[in-house]
């Protein structure tokens, strides 16, 4: 099991175990379709975990099962190590924030929140203070009378979060609930989100298929496809080192250059691309592959002119400039390698930092990377 | 015409005069014609309430003879009257509670679960609303007094001799469609999620219906609570066939017609209209404060 830091942020609470959900071999169909196969996953305690992936992938049948909407087909679901598979909702100590936020419309915002507490038979007095206690951390007092009606989306956007937070789950599920704000309130309320969780310290299952707000966001997070994650890990690892080619075209733009594996050398292996030039990557990436895949990601290749020795320890590729896009911060270079293969390069304008100064549609240049910012990824299937 | 002749040729943006007036008659046709639908709705309300002020010469009230408010003085002073009114608003209250509350069970139910026959339910559910009341009348009758020859058990018939309880059976019955259908209109409309939300929040079913569910539907079953009343309180057809000797208020109006037309007829109408206008508009009111 792994031991995490915590520096002392649930405090008040008895730690049962590290890991605070569990899922064992999880597996969800509706009819013939299986939207969630055979997952296996441990959110540990106190976290940021994000569950990233397209449209249809199976994040919010993962999250509903969970919450105890939805029972799995098979498998078995725990809580601080309390099997939970087949208990309702209202014996599960995780609530939920709604993609859609089902706040109650015939209820005030006050009543809203209060919910829970109600539920729970707390007295009147206990239930006004945290009440008030829980608007004021969500940054909204003196909305207490409001209906949902009307208050704003980002507005509902927090009391929905004030009514899953006041009754202190051990879990706090979220299902893209951000999804409806426009992108200003959005990366406010990322913000905001996240000061909250390290605030209260309750461990976070974020949905999302926004990378950037995963990446931004997340400690952790599982990449998910077709009903199963992909990989899993901290972004930086996912971005720097992905492992599928599905998760290295999800989290941002790559280049992937076909290579086979020709030998390798202190470290690294030696991989022959189609155009016949050989590039190296640390051969631990590799697993034992002979065909795989060489990424690379645009902004970590530097275009030179040709022959121009930038010291030897590169990789290296001739090619010629084909398309250049001045994004402002950035210039996008579409580059075309010897034997055809198109490059992305991004280049921050620093040094060419006029329309002038870019390299010219035509010009021939020398791409030159890292091997350690190289990754490696199974080769393409036929057909793909 | 010729001046009509030029303007168009001129192309002026009003057109010829005939396109004038038409716009003219167009503008003012949608009001016209409003007033004159509202008209022809209110003229029988209008009427039964002027002359519920009337003091008839005869026992006829239907030419005006002088102003009195002697029918509102005395609304249940006719001999009959006051039971047959008693016995309406019985059923009627009866009917309406007890239909309500199947109604909403089985529009629920309906829009909610997938169950062998749900489809046939939908089906029959329109049956009463679209059958004759004649027809509806008439069998009724006939299931009723076809229990009672031969009694299944004993001496004792079991839906026979018809009266108040007959009564009752019937307009359940008819009063049960009318409300599955409003209570199902609410509830197309209901986020499932909210009481997924509710149970979230640690509420079991029990509390989840009393506390969200029902509150939000509550709109749609007092609409259907309503019609079923105002269907239960003047239903004449189908009561005839099953109230045997009992008197509701319809039949003790239509059994005395063409011996007497009392005022107090005009005035116990005009009551019931009042309260029913006054529920509606306190209602309206009340949810439009809600709103804000
Ligand atoms: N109640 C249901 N009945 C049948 N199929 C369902 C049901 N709920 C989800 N599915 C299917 O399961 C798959 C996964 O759905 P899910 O809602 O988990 O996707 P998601 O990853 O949350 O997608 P999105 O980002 O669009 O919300 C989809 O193919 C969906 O059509
Ligand atoms: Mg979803």
């Amino acid at each position: 099991m792994t031991v995490l830091a915590l520096d002392g942020r649930m405090e008040n609470q008895i730690r049962v175990s590290d890991v605070d959900v569990r899922l064992v071999q999880v597996v969800k169909k509706f009819g013939d379709a299986v939207a969630v196969d055979h997952v296996d996953l441990e959110v540990r305690d106190g976290e940021f975990f994000s569950l990233l992936g397209p449209s249809g992938c199976g994040k919010t049948t993962t999250l509903r099962m969970i919450g105890g909407f939805e029972e799995p087909t098979s498998g078995l679901i725990e809580l601080q190590g309390q099997d939970v598979t087949w208990l309702p909702p209202y014996k599960r100590n995780v609530n939920t924030v709604f993609q859609s936020y089902a706040l109650f419309p015939h209820l005030s915002t006050f009543e809203n929140v209060a919910f829970g507490l109600r539920r729970k038979g707390l007295k009147s007095s206990e239930i006004a203070g945290r009440v008030t206690e829980m608007l004021e951390l969500v940054e909204l007092p003196g909305f207490e009378k409001r209906k949902p009606g009307q208050i704003s989306g980002g507005q509902a956007q927090r009391v929905a979060l004030a009514r899953a937070l006041i009754n202190r789950p051990a879990v706090l599920l979220l299902d893209e609930p951000l999804g409806a704000l426009d992108l200003k309130l959005r990366k406010q309320m990322q913000v905001e989100l996240k000061r909250i969780q390290q605030e209260v310290g309750i461990t976070f299952i974020y949905v999302t298929h926004d990378q950037e707000e995963a990446m931004t966001m997340s400690d952790r997070i599982a990449v998910m496809n077709n009903g199963r994650y992909e990989q899993l890990g901290d972004p930086e690892s996912l971005y720097e080192r992905p492992e599928t080619r599905f998760v290295a075209g999800f989290l941002g733009v790559s280049n992937l250059l076909p290579a086979t594996i020709v030998g390798t050398d202190g470290g690294y292996a030696a991989c022959r691309l189609a155009n016949d030039q050989t590039v190296r990557v640390p051969a631990a990436l590799t697993r034992g592959a002979q065909r795989v895949d060489v990424g690379i990601r645009p902004e970590k290749i530097r275009l030179s002119a040709p022959g121009e020795s930038t010291g030897g320890q590169e990789n290296r590729m001739s090619g010629t400039i084909r398309d250049a896009s001045y994004i402002g911060v950035s210039t996008q270079y579409i580059v075309e390698a010897r034997g055809g293969t198109r490059v992305t390069v991004y280049e921050q304008n620093v040094e060419r930092a006029t329309r002038d100064e870019l390299w010219q549609v035509g010009t021939d240049v020398d791409l030159t990377w890292l091997p350690d910012h190289s990754f490696v990824v199974e080769a393409a299937k036929p057909g793909e | 015409m010729a001046s009509a002749a030029t303007s168009t040729s001129r192309g002026r943006p009003e057109g010829s005069l005939g396109d004038r007036i038409g716009r003219r008659v167009g503008h003012l046709a949608l009001p016209v014609f409003t007033s004159l639908a509202i008209f022809y709705l209110l003229i029988p309300i209008i009427v039964m309430i002027v002359f519920s002020f009337n003091k008839p010469s005869g026992k006829f009230n239907y030419t005006w003879n002088e102003f009195s408010i002697d029918g509102w003085l005395h609304p249940l002073d006719w001999p009959g009257l006051p039971e047959s009114l008693l016995a309406s608003l019985g059923v009627a209250l009866l009917a309406t509670v007890i239909a309500t509350a199947l109604g909403t069970l089985i529009g629920l139910a309906l829009t909610r679960y997938a169950f062998r026959g749900r489809g046939l339910l939908n089906g029959v559910i329109f049956l009463p609303m679209a059958t004759p009341e004649l027809v509806l009348g008439a069998s009724l009758l006939t299931l009723f007094v076809a229990t009672a020859l031969p009694p299944l058990r004993g001496n004792v018939p079991t839906l026979y001799p018809t009266g108040f309880s007959t009564i009752l059976i019937a307009h359940v019955m008819f009063n049960i469609s009318y409300v599955v259908v409003t209570v199902k209109a609410r509830l197309a409309g209901f986020d499932r999620r909210l009481e997924e939300a509710a149970m979230d929040l640690g509420a079991n079913e029990w509390v989840t219906f009393w506390k969200v569910t029902f509150p939000l539907i509550l709109p749609g079953v007092v609409a259907a609570a309503l019609l079923a009343f105002a269907l239960s309180i003047d239903d004449f057809i189908i009561t005839s066939f099953v109230s045997g000797t009992q008197n509701t208020f319809p039949i003790w109006v239509y059994s005395i017609i063409r011996n007497a037309l009392p005022v107090q007829i005009n005035v116990i109408g005009s009551i019931i209209f009042l309260v029913a206008v006054g529920y509606v508009s306190l209602t309206t009111i009340r949810s439009a404060h809600a709103q804000r």
